[in-house]
């Protein structure tokens, strides 16, 4: 854990030299991020301080940690990865897939999570279901964050097992343990702190790489012959394809240019997007640290400003790499170039890491290294501090141990925290296993937030659903995109059967959509059978029986226009729309 | 947002101090920023990689003035910490935003 100690291990092969001054520079960031976690921890007083920090955040903290969070291995790693690959259609998952979804939440869902005071996406379950459905939802999520702090963890050790050429066992267990002292020192407080930090030093690290990278390639010009010259030359898709984002059939693999706006506009934009977002509690928790309703609205509103730019500092760097690192256009053109990060040859993955090599000297390659690893680290706290307040409030306080006081809680959620942490280096281990473990995932969000949000929406708007539609519709939308997933040519790698001919993205859609189909079918099936909840208990949970005053903020009205969250949103459509038009 | 609140302050004019968040992200951006400066005047350029750009001198430089712009906004406008609904709650709340 202590930074001194770097020196003393003797370096391997590294894909990358680093010199003192990049040590330096990683060394003081991370000097920092204990720091705080130091520093935070005498204020914390209650248990629900350490949970959401006391809902005591500005609006612009929560609104960059809101897009921190999200800013971790497969932002960084998969998008560059694809904008090698696909080129500028990878935009998409920005623009079509992220900014509508986040609007939505900040204009119609957080009046709702924040007004009716829950900490978590199962205890909203609770009060508007009932317990079946809760439980349902507090197990799936607990398990999921568990999984995904191990794979974040994997990537994590990885790139550190690359870059600095420590052994993976002791980059993991290192990686883990920083991980583990700032959450347990300081709570999401410190955590939040962090992920702005660290979004100020990505965005240090990866400007002047954008920027490098243009210069050598001849400009925005010099890129789009270099890449055209490629296309043309059958490496990668028809360069058309790869510069303009739409019909974007290379992403979606459909053929149709028609069935692959539809593919992108409902599968990615709507069902997916609108499932990750809106109901990702990993997302909506920093939302919910803030100290109004008015806040919390404009927390995602906030975030969508910076996030629709991210791409221009991931997917163009990406874009680069395939024309200008040598190994990457042997990629492209279908060529096997060993080595890598992985060891077992270079892929796409590597693209940022081969540019940073190349174009960036000793003291920006330490920002950038540093930029990196903050990147995953968030992405594995964001999964740990989930985790803790589900098991801890969801799972712990309402189906194990009953009515214990704070400090009872607050102490099991740090031995939660703890145990997470090593857990999660087991599930390191296991992610290690799987070569294709970012698709993988992406199928399991797919399946796992199609189905909540379709639960979420109709139980929202309909107060005619009853609380045994709730977890029906959970358990039967789950079951059938894990069915689809199993006929399917590869979302479940070899355990698929192939009876329905789609795989890759294709297969994914098809088990979010079908999981969110038989969702809705199954719950209002169900509902008319069943006995809905009485109105009184559904206030501040369904939009109906909200009243007005309850999910609005009194002071809102009062402030100037561009405090407001609807005028803050119709900017940031406006200029999502003018983009999705340049490019 | 409106921090005077109508409350007595328990603690008259006590500010977030080093705890405000523009202050750590200000001078960890400014000690960054000079790591490079010196590194872009007195280490190798390595101007083949870059293009012919010293990317150290020009990233630090941007990263000082970034930094020292963070520290300047907090200095110009502290925050007082609000008593009004969490009695020992000292997180800072930047005006303005």
């Amino acid at each position: 854990m202590s930074p001194t100690v770097e020196p003393l291990i003797v370096p391997m092969a590294t894909l990358i030299d680093a010199s003192f001054v990049d040590y330096l520079i990683l060394v003081i960031y991370f000097a920092f991020v204990l720091g705080i976690g130091f520093l935070a921890k005498s204020q914390v007083s209650e248990s629900m301080d350490f949970f959401l920090s006391g809902r005591s955040l500005p609006a612009w903290v929560t609104g960059l940690a809101f897009i921190s969070a999200n800013l971790g291995a497969v932002e960084i790693m998969g998008m560059s990865a694809n904008g090698a690959d696909f080129g500028l259609p990878a935009v998409h998952y920005f623009w079509v897939g992220a900014i509508p979804a986040m609007l939505f939440l900040g204009v119609v869902m957080m009046p709702f999570y924040y007004g009716s005071k829950v900490r978590s996406v199962p205890e909203f379950m609770l009060r508007r279901f009932g317990q079946g459905a809760h439980l349902v939802n507090a197990i799936s999520f607990a398990v999921a964050q568990l999984l995904i702090a191990g794979v974040n963890l994997y990537l994590l050790g990885s790139i550190v097992h690359a870059l600095l050429g420590w052994p993976l066992p002791v980059a993991l267990i290192v990686a883990a343990l920083i991980v583990l002292s700032y959450i347990t020192l300081g709570g999401l407080s410190a955590a939040i702190y962090n992920e702005v930090l660290q979004f100020f030093i990505i965005v240090a690290a990866l400007a002047p790489l954008t920027i490098l990278g243009l210069h050598r390639v001849g400009g925005w010009n010099g890129l789009t012959d270099k890449i055209t010259a490629a296309g043309d030359a059958g490496h990668g898709p028809p360069a058309d394809q790869q510069l303009n984002s739409w019909p974007g059939q290379a992403l979606s693999g459909f053929d149709s240019s028609f069935w692959s706006v539809v593919g992108i506009v409902f599968g990615l934009g709507f069902v997916l997007s609108f499932g990750y977002w809106t109901t990702n509690f990993v997302e909506v928790q920093r939302a919910m640290a803030s100290d109004s309703i008015s806040s919390a609205r404009k927390t995602p509103i906030i975030g969508a400003f910076p996030k629709m730019f991210v791409p221009f500092i991931t997917i163009i760097p990406g874009m680069i790499a395939a024309v200008l690192v040598t190994d990457i256009a042997k990629v492209k053109a279908g060529e096997t170039v060993p080595g890598g990060s992985s060891g077992d040859g270079v892929t796409y993955n590597d693209s940022l890491i081969l540019l940073m090599r190349d174009l960036l000297p000793n003291g920006l390659l330490g920002l950038a290294i540093t930029g990196l690893l903050a990147a995953f680290m968030a992405g594995m706290a964001a999964n740990i501090s989930a985790f803790n307040t589900v098991f801890s409030y969801d799972l712990w306080a309402d189906y194990v141990v009953k009515d214990r006081d704070d400090d009872y809680y607050l102490r099991i959620g740090r031995i939660a925290t703890v145990a997470a942490t090593a857990i999660a280096i087991f599930t390191a281990t296991l992610a290690a296993n799987f070569s294709n473990v970012m698709d993988y995932l992406q199928v399991l969000f797919g399946f796992f937030n199609a189905p909540l949000f379709a639960t979420f929406i109709l139980g929202m708007f309909w107060k005619r659903m009853t609380p045994t539609a709730g977890w029906v519709g959970l358990v039967s939308g789950t079951l059938s995109a894990v069915a689809v997933a199993f006929l399917s040519e590869d979302a479940f790698g070899s355990w698929s059967t192939g009876v329905i001919p789609l795989g890759g993205q294709g297969a994914a859609f098809l088990a979010a959509s079908v999981a969110f189909v038989v969702d809705i079918a199954l719950s209002v099936g169900v509902s008319m059978v069943t006995e809905p909840k009485p109105a009184s208990e559904l206030r501040g949970l369904v939009y109906s029986e909200t009243p007005v005053e309850d999910r609005t903020d009194p002071n809102e009205a009062t402030y100037p226009w561009y405090r407001r969250t609807v005028p803050l949103a119709s900017i940031a459509l406006v200029m999502v729309i003018v983009l999705n038009t340049i490019f | 947002m409106s921090d005077t609140s109508a409350t007595a302050r328990r603690k008259p004019g006590h500010t977030a101090g080093l705890l405000d968040i523009r202050n750590i992200i200000g001078s960890l951006l400014a000690i960054d920023g000079l790591i490079l400066l010196l590194a872009g005047i007195f280490a190798d350029t390595e101007e083949e990689k870059t293009g012919g750009i010293n990317a150290n001198l020009w990233a630090g430089l941007v990263l000082l003035v970034v930094g020292v712009a963070f520290i300047a906004w907090c200095r110009l406008r502290p925050v007082v910490v609000p008593d009004d609904y969490d009695a020992d709650h000292d997180e800072g709340r930047p005006e303005g935003h």
